[in-house]
């Protein structure tokens, strides 16, 4: 029976490596402190960088004079934002004005437009040199009036902060100052549908930015070569990624730029494009010596690329029965100083796990001098999803519906369409809500003073392009090098789909996470996609190894490929003198080099036909009504996951997800002074989930495999973020007894909620 | 600039001093000075470590059966001291809120005192038990109220070279007891929004014979709030005791909105942790008699 | 300036280091010792990635000079495990899955024996108020405290077999 390709085979659950629990690859190396992250990494003769920042949210830069830091001693080059291409060169390589964004978010060139925004960098021979070199530094400001929140930059006469700019989405002379773009979703006929409502709900919602929180700062090492051909070590979630961004930007044709990816500290989405490396690469050039860049941890709150804030208004009707009639919303999210549009994502995830009839959808991306917004964790979804997932649990309640039940009457089913107008596959929104309904969880008695609440959240997923390399070597092991950074045991994955496929022993697989030069493209460890793309890479890699090593076996059986089967990692002969016997792939490769030379093959794939990820989540809270303070008492997590390859790190995503969601429901947000600088750079008061704030987090992995994977698997890593600020918001509102609609559910917020009439 | 000398004396007298040279810091558990200068926000091109000199550190009893500890002595060193922490276990709880517990392996009552933050967790407590210092200095040896030491949010009344040489806790007399709470969104790792220290002195028969009441993050000084401790002397600490404490700490709060709280939200917090901090304190005075 | 010559004990070895007045432990570990597995996360005790011992108690080294390691013993995740064998807390990390990116892997791990030198047989609340100056991004702790409980009992076995 040769391994399964495309599509599952009937029956195939019973997989001898896929769904065990073995010991991840590198995690020796991780827990012995010898993996070497981003700040880790040292290149002989590097020296050392340092990004000057502007105190100003809004400011004209007149001028920089970098003249007494470039004198003195130990200061090996200094860049401005006039070492960077113009605009013109920029919008030459990449038309839809990325690279440009990316390029100015990382050195201004005229205008600071957020607080942190960097002005100019040094590299020095120490750390401290290059700090006195930055103190030098004269850069006259003329500082500007700021905008720093959505409400204030859609008020009339703001000032408007990329003027050039048309809103895209609407007609050009339609353009709104300071919207980046609009995106408008409909479906069916909402009036139609408020007219037929016998409940409707309307609400308006805001979250506040959110900072991912990775613990591992960024970090790299750039160094350039006089014969142009450069090299950066960094972490990052796609070093594909930074060659690419670093190469458009700076102008460098891609294969004279090596990226080697180092261990990565986190990412959650905020990893996935450069900050500080263009910098570096430009100290690098000039100074002829690796530069090691890194933010500290202030930099990173102020200039990395946080998670939008957001305002939205939503109006939901449903029958007596629970059935959603109509829903209606409007939500406006920060992109921050330059573009970046999650108006897609939201809409899309808005009512994902749902089959409505009538919609009604505007998302609007505005303008804000604080720094550029970027993806964490299923962008947009968390946010749209509060608003959708409070209405429900409001409606569910005014109607005396349990909240699971009105889920389950207007979930979505496979086969019905989905939000681009297409049949859905093996989706599993029912199958997670049933789980969830019948988890000891949800009919569990409520200790006294505590409340319940309930929420589902999905994301949609990608696939894409990715590249797998896997070669035998003579004494039968087998060696898988890829492209994406091992964010949370993607390697192990890899490992386990090769020795499933192969019919060999996990331990005789090695897997390593190859330079931008020594494989071929792969995209970001992002958007749920690396163990369902990268595997089907690696997948099918290997099916070439198998249809190789039939053939060596056939020669030397001396029988047609076709009489040769591949099963339990060797190949068994199926007629003629050697019938019935067999050949371990150590067998084989021990003779490569008489069968037609060395075994290797590559999958490169550009997988289609994931699927979407869900969530549902109960939380049960107690509030201190005295106070305001929220303590999460009980937390399950609910999820169908596909197939769990490695069930413990599918597990680990659930519960990292979900806490992540409660930070943001309950305490974390950027708090912005009135001059516009992030008041909160730190660990301190940009308030985490610790240890002690949490219970245990259970989890249920409801497996329903994707036909359209080998091994049936669906991008888990996302989805788990959707749920719980509605989980927690629905819990908070019966615990209070009012609708919160505001986050963080900070206890001062709480505690008004409580105390207004 | 980063600092340019470090010194590690080993007698109390080098350390005055070395202290009495201009820009001099001492360092004690460095969980403020070391931020501080690495941010920017102090400078100290020299830098004096206390923790060499051996009567910096320590718990030590008094003649009068206080406790006299050493300004260099961690956080986490007063709870393992079984007579300390019995006898002033909210002074002990507010020292060991501070930060992490890597943080209060380190960070110490003196440094957290001098440091004179607003919000600071040690100082209602200490100030609720009556607490002094010990301060040395160039001029001498004086002995100053706890209280006194913070004057405005990151100064103290110190004198130039002066430094904080002990905190001295009185005796527990029978039937006192003290308590510290503090109201932070997190349950660790946070700095207070309000602290509440309360110490109370009960009668055989459960009256309040005495009693003292400190608020942190309130004001720009952790202060003494009189009036509510006058609202509990001579009740039994019933409700309406309680109820006029807490109106007396809502009065005196007068804090400012920044990031970590409103104004209007402290003064309820000061109210409602004040009457916690009591409960618990009276709590605990009512077990001692018995025990 | 001239720079400060410190002689200190990490992990049972000698060594020696110069530094400048200011600069903290952790640099020093990072830079002139070539001990990287103690990570910088925040530079300000919030974050508990530098967690060492210092003297057997854990502490932050982004909060200690690097001047005060004189004549100290200072205890780094690189001398966790025996040459031949992983320490139990690092065998059940890996068991449990209670790492994923690893970032703070190395900080929990130092704090958790700290823990385990303290208590050996904590139960739930106090590993989780032990190790709360210990953020974790990826993995919301859960799988942290089963390891830690479960190599708290390994360890008790091991000093006592049944």
């Amino acid at each position: 029976m040769n391994a399964p390709t495309g599509k599952l085979a009937e029956g195939a659950q019973d997989y001898r490596v896929v769904g065990t629990r073995p010991v991840r690859p590198d995690g020796v190396d991780k827990v012995t402190g010898k993996a070497i992250y981003g700040g880790d990494f040292v290149a002989p003769g590097m020296i050392h960088g340092a990004i000057l920042r502007s105190p100003h949210a809004h400011a004209r830069i007149r001028s920089i004079d970098v003249s007494a830091a470039l004198a003195l001693p130990g200061v090996k080059a200094v860049v401005t934002g006039a070492d960077m291409p113009e605009d013109k060169a920029l919008k030459q390589r990449d038309p839809t004005g990325g690279l440009l964004s990316f390029a100015r978010h990382s050195l201004a060139v005229d205008r600071a437009m957020f607080d942190g925004h960097a002005v100019a960098a040094v590299a020095a021979t120490t750390p401290e040199i290059a700090q006195a070199a930055l103190a030098l530094i004269r850069v006259d400001y003329e500082v500007l009036e700021p905008v720093l929140t959505i409400e204030a930059a859609l008020a009339a006469g703001a000032p408007v902060l990329h003027p050039e700019h048309k809103t895209s989405g609407v007609a050009p002379e339609e353009t709104v100052p300071n919207v980046l773009a609009v995106l408008t979703h409909a479906k069916g006929d909402a009036a139609a549908g408020f007219a037929e409502a016998d409940a409707v709900y309307e609400g308006s919602f805001s979250t506040a930015p959110i900072h991912q929180g990775y613990i591992e700062p960024h970090a790299c090492v750039a160094q350039w070569n006089a014969d142009g051909q450069g090299q950066i070590w960094a972490s990052s979630q796609g070093h594909f990624m930074i060659r690419d961004q670093v190469g458009g930007i700076l102008g460098i044709p891609l294969a004279n730029l090596r990226v080697t990816p180092l261990e990565i500290g986190g990412g959650f989405g905020g990893k996935t494009r450069v900050y500080i490396e263009p910098v570096a690469m430009l100290l690098a050039r000039k100074a002829g010596r690796p530069v090691r860049l890194a933010m500290t941890r202030a930099e990173v709150f102020r200039a990395s690329g946080p998670a939008p804030g957001s305002v939205s208004k939503i109006r939901m009707g449903a029958t007596r029965d629970g059935r959603i009639t109509a829903v209606e919303l409007d939500i406006a999210l920060t992109s921050g100083a330059y573009a970046h549009d999650e108006n897609g994502p939201a809409l899309a995830s808005a009512t994902l796990p749902y089959n409505l009839a009538n919609l009604d959808f505007t998302a609007r991306a505005v303008f804000v001098n604080m720094t550029m917004t970027y993806a964490y964790r299923a962008p947009a979804a968390p946010q749209a999803v509060f608003a959708v997932e409070s209405a429900i649990d409001e409606l569910a309640r005014q109607l005396g519906l349990d909240p699971l039940d009105m889920r389950i009457r207007n979930v979505a089913r496979p086969g019905e369409l989905n939000f681009h107008g297409l049949p859905m596959g093996q989706v599993g929104y029912l199958e997670a809500l049933e789980a969830a309904k019948a988890h000891p969880h949800w009919s569990a008695p409520l200790p006294e003073r505590q409340a319940r609440g309930v929420a589902m959240g999905a994301w949609g997923n990608y696939g894409g392009p990715s590249t797998a390399e896997v070669s035998v070597a003579d004494d039968g092991s087998v060696l898988v090098a890829e492209g994406n950074p091992d964010i949370g045991g993607s390697r192990a994955a890899m490992a386990m789909m090769a020795a499933e496929t192969l019919g060999i022993d996990y331990g005789q697989v090695r897997v390593v996470v190859a330079d931008t030069s020594a494989i071929g493209f792969s995209m970001n460890t992002a958007g749920s996609r690396t163990t369902f793309a990268t595997g089907k890479a690696v997948i099918q890699a290997c099916e070439a190894i198998i249809a190789d090593l039939r053939h060596r076996a056939a020669l030397i059986w001396g029988v047609e490929d076709a009489e040769v089967d591949w099963r339990d990692g060797a190949a068994w002969c199926g007629s003629g003198d050697n019938a019935g016997r067999s050949l371990a792939i150590k067998a084989i490769a021990k003779r490569a080099n008489f069968s037609g030379g060395p075994i290797a093959a590559t999958g490169a794939v550009n997988a289609q036909g994931w699927l979407p990820g869900v969530g549902v989540h109960i939380c049960d809270v107690a509030v201190d009504q005295e106070t305001g303070i929220t303590t999460i008492t009980r937390y399950t997590a609910v999820q169908d996951v596909g197939t769990a390859i490695h069930p413990d790190y599918v597990e680990g995503q659930m519960q990292g997800g979900a806490v992540q969601g409660i930070g943001w429901a309950l305490n974390e947000e950027y708090v912005f002074n009135a001059g516009g600088a992030m008041d909160n750079p730190g660990f301190l008061d940009y308030r985490m989930p610790v240890c002690s704030d949490l219970p245990m987090i259970d989890t249920v992995m409801v497996e329903k495999p994707n036909p359209n994977h080998p091994y049936g698997v669906k991008g888990v890593g996302e989805a788990p973020i959707v749920p719980p600020l509605g989980a927690v918001g629905n819990a908070v509102s019966r615990a209070i007894g009012k609708r919160v609609t505001h986050l963080p559910l900070s206890p001062a917020r709480v505690h008004a909620a409580i105390t207004q009439a | 600039m980063p600092p340019t000398t470090f010194h590690a004396p080993a007698t109390l007298a080098d350390a005055v001093s070395l202290l009495s040279a201009a820009g001099s810091r001492p360092l004690s558990g460095g969980t403020d000075l070391i931020v501080q200068m690495r941010s920017g926000r102090a400078a100290a091109p020299a830098i004096v470590d206390l923790k060499r000199i051996p009567e910096m550190s320590g718990i030590a009893r008094s003649a009068e059966g206080g406790f006299v500890i050493g300004a260099a002595t961690p956080c986490t060193a007063l709870k393992a001291d079984a007579a300390l922490a019995a006898a002033w276990p909210g002074v002990v709880e507010g020292a060991n809120l501070i930060g992490s517990i890597q943080v209060r392996n380190r960070a110490t009552l003196a440094g957290n005192l001098c440091n004179a933050s607003p919000a600071a967790d040690s100082v209602p407590a200490l100030i609720a038990a009556g607490a002094r210092c010990r301060v040395v200095g160039p001029g001498g040896e004086r002995e100053v109220a706890v209280a006194d030491i913070p004057v405005a949010p990151g100064r103290t009344s110190l004198g130039e070279g002066e430094i904080v040489a002990a905190i001295l806790l009185p005796p527990q007399p029978t039937g006192g007891a003290d308590a510290y709470l503090r109201l932070t969104p997190r349950t660790e790792m946070d700095i207070a929004i309000v602290g509440a220290g309360a110490w109370v002195e009960l009668a055989a028969d459960g009256t309040c014979t005495a009693a003292r009441v400190a608020l942190g993050a309130v004001a720009p000084t952790a202060r003494l709030v009189e009036e509510a401790g006058a609202a509990l002397v001579g009740t039994k600490i019933d409700e309406a005791a309680l109820a006029a404490l807490s109106a007396a700490c809502q009065a005196a709060a007068q804090p400012i909105d920044d990031k970590r709280g409103s104004a209007a939200y402290r003064i309820a917090m000061a109210g409602v942790l004040a009457r916690r901090a009591v409960l618990k304190a009276a709590e605990r005075a009512a077990a001692r008699k018995e025990a | 300036m001239s720079r400060l010559h410190v002689s200190t004990t990490v992990n049972g070895d000698a060594q020696e280091f110069l530094c400048d007045a200011g600069a903290t432990l952790l640099e020093a570990l990072r830079g002139p010792l070539g001990l990287t597995g103690s990570k910088e996360g925040c530079g300000s005790g919030d974050c508990g990635a530098c967690t060492v011992t210092l003297d057997g108690e854990m502490v932050c080294s982004c909060l200690v000079l690097a001047a005060e390691a004189e004549g100290r013993r200072i205890g780094t995740i690189e001398g966790m495990a025996e040459p031949d064998a992983l320490h139990p807390l690092q065998q059940q990390f890996l068991k449990h899955g209670a790492l994923q990116c690893g970032f703070c892997t190395p900080g929990v791990l130092v704090a958790a024996k700290a823990l385990l030198d303290h208590n050996p047989q904590p139960t739930e609340t106090e590993a989780r108020y032990w190790l709360a100056g210990n953020l974790c991004r990826c993995t919301g702790y859960d799988k942290i405290i089963r390891a830690v409980l479960a190599a708290a009992a390994d360890l008790r076995q091991e000093r006592s077999p049944a």
